[in-house]
């Protein structure tokens, strides 16, 4: 194999597994460790710069960090369940623990001089704030449009209560508000040429993918009253015009949507609420912690089958028809859900909630506002650019490539802020900016680091749960409670510090093995190189996970190669405390997406080194 | 040394040998010594090699001298028995513990000064009386423990950390060994593992006095430029005239080589040893040749490794004194004193 080069800044990127598969490529450990040391102000900081609503995403995030933990693997044959660090919860901890006063003074201020160019955000969701957060403190004046009074978008109206107070949502949309961000609430935006024709220099449409999937059967229409989609039964509930639902209700759908129904329904009056889902539990859509949640709370799901007829006696709703059905498996290994022939099953209710899906829909964008669509009517957008047909206009969050949650509409604001602002300044937007990267060592004395490198043994704590009693009897009671400081200093000491790196020196190793020896994890060995495949078969524990690179130095002395499997290492620095000659090196790698603003324009690389 | 205990985490596909422990629980302490001795590599083969032959870990026996050396025991095979007895004074100790018990795996362990300089005389007469044990000595050529005075082993002309050489004749504790009358008598380099865990599971299977000189670089006093003990300078003159292929009690020969490259020893106990020759000459059962051609090659300021004799059919100390078969805390007391008409017996055999 070719030596690594760890300058590329994706190798040691990699290797901080949460951060690579955070959307907005947030510092994980950075924050986790900022929290181990009772900095909460400034762990919440460091989210907030990636990830703008820490409080928020603490509580409900999707959490694709979590399945990338190395914990989770590191505990693998050595834990009875291994889990990954509760990153996300310890979001939250942060959060909570902080003091205003002090994460104010850390966030930008609203641009004393406006630099005269006008941006418009249609819906105010988490993308279109986004775009407000990193534009507006340089200058632009950024106006915000959503067709509810109040700016959060779903996050507001979708996420239930009982998992996201309002007050957090409030305090988080207001730091960016006071940015000096105009804000617009109760306007729905009607026509894309209006907009256009109005004269601002950008616009981006933040306006998700506001259409829940009906589900025509027969009995639709007649019973139409007591038959809900999901997504707008969540809203009504959240804006209060319901808070009342039938006594036995159906949730169709086995995604997340589906699960913040159920629990919402129950919450509402629903004694006998129910699941009901085409596929299996496994292949359910919403996250596991979502579907655990709801039969926590006592909601059976049930699975493999398939809605057959809505029953009513003269309108009123009486129940549903399901046939069975059982999955099968071809040649390919895909699967089709095949009917059991077993007679239909009728199940009674009151309510059914339709929760199979969602659409995007952009009715007030005319065929001549010249953005074009493809042929499944989403717009035609740039991956990375976010850019649309029309050259100043970009598309984010839900509205740009479909349904997706809120770390990912972040991560599009983000992106699109940079495009605005390159394309502002008149600049080619797809030649896109570095990160800003950071690699320092982290030795103190002889056997002394600046980072806590002894691996504790402890299982992932869990998030305690406010009584049951209570959070089934109201929709505004948070069920979580949230790690206390002591608990959440456990959970951070469990994270594994990945970004404290393993960088090695080829010319100061003399080869005497004492890496190796010490390595509890048996991530080193020193043999002849040879081809990747061949070569992950020949470590001193077979590199398994192709997905996880090999770092291999250049020629030693005796013509071998050091090769370390990244997969499993613990970043523990052993091996660098056993080496003689400081061949290995614990080194911070700090890697900070670049937003908008000078260090993203041309020449702006310089001198944000230089800042460095 | 390292103030952190080493995780108890391991690698997710750790195998398990065939009494269920995996190669991490022969460890120890973790170690004190300096960051890149020779010898915690000795002590990570010492593990790989007792790992990889279902030794039970409380039917070995651990015994030391004084010095960086002879500290090591304390850092592998944590559940074994241990024994750190005087300077010099292993190979009494074990002697004596070995005619009490003869049913447990002796590992002795020291370094050139325990060996060569103060304890000289016992690691003499324990070759010769052939105990049954593995000898390993932990060759730097200074006392390490005591801050890097030359040992007996150090080369004449060899320089010190600060320069000075040495002008004493080195003692070649492998020819001496020899002489002495070891039947199992080896070489290797502690920053090669290949070659070493072989020799030791080898030396393990050995019935009598298996001796292993392990050059062992001391990182702290003897990793210069000018020093014959360092990496560098065993790597660049290791001569290395066989490999041990493999080792086998159980599992039939079915490797095959051509005539001449490889030579099969039977051991006393059944063990299979099969040695790849590097060297065409050089014959490991000749025990006048091989120390001939250990001298020779020595004088030409190479560093010789490998199996360099073993004896096919060699008897241990207990073959020698026709001792009771039953180690001595087994026998009950009527065994151990048979009364008066016994010992009559034994009166009437000495008159
Ligand atoms: C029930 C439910 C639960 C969810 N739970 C989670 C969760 O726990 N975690 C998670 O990460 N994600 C969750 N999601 C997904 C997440 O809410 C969205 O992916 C995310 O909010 C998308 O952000 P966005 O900025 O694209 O737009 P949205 O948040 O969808 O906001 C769009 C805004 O645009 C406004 N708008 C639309 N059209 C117009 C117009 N023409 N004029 C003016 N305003 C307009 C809308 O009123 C809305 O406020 C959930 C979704 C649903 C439906
Ligand atoms: C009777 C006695 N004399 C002297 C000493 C001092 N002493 C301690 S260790 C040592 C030399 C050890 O050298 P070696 O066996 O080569 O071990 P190394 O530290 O090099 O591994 C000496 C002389 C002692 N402990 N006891
Ligand atoms: S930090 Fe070094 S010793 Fe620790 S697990 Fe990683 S490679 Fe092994
Ligand atoms: S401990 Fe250091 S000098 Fe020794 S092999 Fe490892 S990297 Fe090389
Ligand atoms: S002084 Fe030398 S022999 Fe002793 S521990 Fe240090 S390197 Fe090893
Ligand atoms: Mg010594």
């Amino acid at each position: 194999m070719q030596p690594t080069d760890i300058r590329k800044p994706d190798y040691f990127h990699k290797v901080v597994d949460c951060q690579w598969a955070c959307p907005a490529h947030t510092p994980v450990p950075e924050y986790i460790r900022l929290i181990a040391a009772g900095r909460y102000s400034d762990a919440y900081l460091v989210n907030w710069q990636s990830n703008v609503f820490p409080g928020i995403l603490g509580r409900t995030c999707d959490r694709p960090c979590e399945p990338a933990c190395r914990r989770g693997r590191v505990e693998e044959k050595n834990a009875a369940t291994p889990e990954p660090v509760a990153i996300c919860r310890l979001k939250r901890v942060a959060a909570d623990n902080k003091t205003q006063a002090a994460v104010r003074a850390g966030m930008p201020k609203a641009a004393q001089k406006k630099n005269g160019k006008r941006i418009a955000c249609i819906g105010a969701g988490p993308a279109s704030l986004t775009v407000a957060r990193d534009l507006a403190p340089l200058g632009y004046s950024v106006t915000v449009f959503d067709a509810d009074p109040k700016a959060g978008g779903f996050m507001r109206t979708q996420v239930p209560r009982f998992r996201l107070p309002e007050e957090v949502i409030d305090e988080e949309v207001g730091y960016i508000l006071d940015l000096g961000v105009e804000f617009i609430g109760g306007k729905r935006i009607e026509s894309m040429q209006a907009v256009l024709a109005d004269g601002w220099d950008a616009v981006f449409v933040g306006t998700g993918a506001p259409r829940g999937r009906d589900l025509v059967l027969p009995g639709r229409q007649e019973a139409a009253k007591h038959i809900h989609i999901g997504i707008d039964w969540l809203s009504s509930v959240s804006f209060g015009h319901i808070n009342q639902v039938g006594r036995r209700v159906i949730v169709l759908g086995g995604g997340n949507t589906a699960m913040d129904c159920c629990r919402s329904a129950k919450r509402l009056g629903g004694e006998d609420v129910k699941v009901i889902v085409r596929s299996g539990y496994e292949e359910m859509k919403a996250s596991p912690w979502e579907k655990e949640d709801a039969v926590h709370e006592g909601i059976p799901i049930l699975n493999f089958m398939v809605p057959v007829s809505f029953e009513h006696t003269n309108g009123q709703l009486t129940g549903m028809f399901f046939e069975k059905v059982s999955a099968e498996f071809d040649a390919k290994g895909k699967r089709r859900l095949v009917p059991t022939g077993e007679p239909h099953v009728f199940v009674e209710c009151d309510d059914v909630l339709i929760a199979v899906g969602q659409e995007n829909a952009f009715p007030w964008i005319e065929p001549a506002a010249g953005i074009e669509f493809d042929q499944w009517g989403m717009p035609v957008v740039d991956q990375v650019t976010h850019q649309s047909t029309v050259k100043n206009v970009f598309f984010g969050g839900d509205a740009a490539f479909g349904p997706k949650n809120i770390i990912w509409a972040v991560a599009h604001g983000h992106e699109a802020a940079v495009s605005i602002d390159k394309f502002l300044s008149g600049e080619n937007i797809a030649d896109r900016p570095s990160p800003l990267t950071n690699l320092i060592s982290q030795k103190m004395g002889i056997h002394e680091w600046s980072y806590d490198n002894d691996i504790t043994a402890d299982a992932r704590n869990k998030v305690p749960w406010a009584a049951a009693e209570k959070t089934l009897k109201s929709i505004k009671v948070e069920v979580e409670l949230g790690f206390d400081p002591s608990t959440g200093f456990k959970e951070a000491q469990r994270c594994l510090n990945c970004d404290v790196q393993t960088v090695f020196t080829t010319e100061a190793c003399i080869e005497c093995d004492a890496c190796v020896d010490i390595c509890p994890m048996d991530c080193i060995t020193f043999t002849a190189n040879g081809e990747e495949a061949d070569l992950r078969q020949r470590l001193h524990a077979p590199a398994l996970r192709t997905d996880q690179d090999l770092y291999v130095s250049t020629d030693l002395k005796t013509g071998r190669v050091m090769v370390k499997d990244e997969d499993v290492c613990l970043h523990c620095g052993l091996c660098a405390e056993r080496c003689p000659t400081g061949a290995w090196d614990m080194q911070k790698f700090l890697l900070q997406m670049t937003h908008a603003g000078p260090q993203c324009r041309d020449g702006g690389k310089d001198q944000h080194r230089k800042a460095a | 040394m390292t103030y952190l205990a080493k995780p108890k985490l391991h690698h997710p596909t750790l195998p398990t040998n065939t009494l269920g422990y995996t190669r991490r629980d022969y460890e120890g302490k973790i170690s004190t010594l300096c960051a890149g001795c020779g010898h915690d590599s000795i002590s990570a083969a010492i593990i790989q090699a007792c790992w990889e032959m279902d030794i039970e870990p409380h039917r070995v026996a651990k015994l030391s001298g004084i010095g960086c050396s002879s500290k090591t025991p304390d850092y592998f095979l944590g559940n074994s028995h241990g024994f750190n007895t005087v300077h010099g004074r292993m190979p009494s100790v074990l002697t004596g513990a070995n005619l009490a018990n003869r049913d447990l795996l002796y590992l002795g362990v020291s370094g050139d000064g325990d060996s060569a300089s103060i304890g000289l005389g016992q690691f003499a007469h324990v070759m010769r009386r052939g105990v049954n044990m593995v000898y390993i000595l932990e060759n730097n050529g200074v006392y390490g423990l005591t801050k890097g005075q030359f040992s007996a082993t150090a080369d004449q002309g060899s320089k010190s950390k600060r320069g000075v050489v040495n002008s004493d004749a080195p003692v070649d504790t492998v020819s001496l060994a020899l002489i002495m009358g070891a039947s199992f008598v080896a070489r290797g380099f502690s920053g090669d593992k290949k070659q070493l865990v072989p020799l030791i599971k080898a030396a393990i299977a050995h019935q009598g006095a298996a001796f292993i000189d392990v050059i062992s670089p001391c990182v702290a006093f003897n990793n210069h430029a000018g020093s014959t003990k360092s990496y560098d300078y065993v790597r660049a003159h290791n001569e290395a005239v066989n490999r041990i292929d493999f080792i086998t009690t159980r599992d039939p020969i079915t490797v095959d080589y051509p005539e001449g490259e490889v030579v099969t020893v039977t051991q006393h106990d059944g063990t299979v040893l099969r040695l790849k020759k590097v060297n065409a000459d050089y014959d490991a059962t000749d025990k006048i040749g091989a120390m001939n051609f250990i001298q020779q090659h020595q004088a030409q300021g190479e560093v010789v490794t490998g199996l360099l004799y073993v004896n096919e059919s060699s008897a241990d100390m207990h073959t020698h004194l026709n001792t009771v078969d039953t180690p001595l805390n087994q026998l009950n007391a009527t065994q151990l004193c048979p009364g008066s008409q016994a010992l009559a017996r034994v009166n009437a055999a000495l008159r």
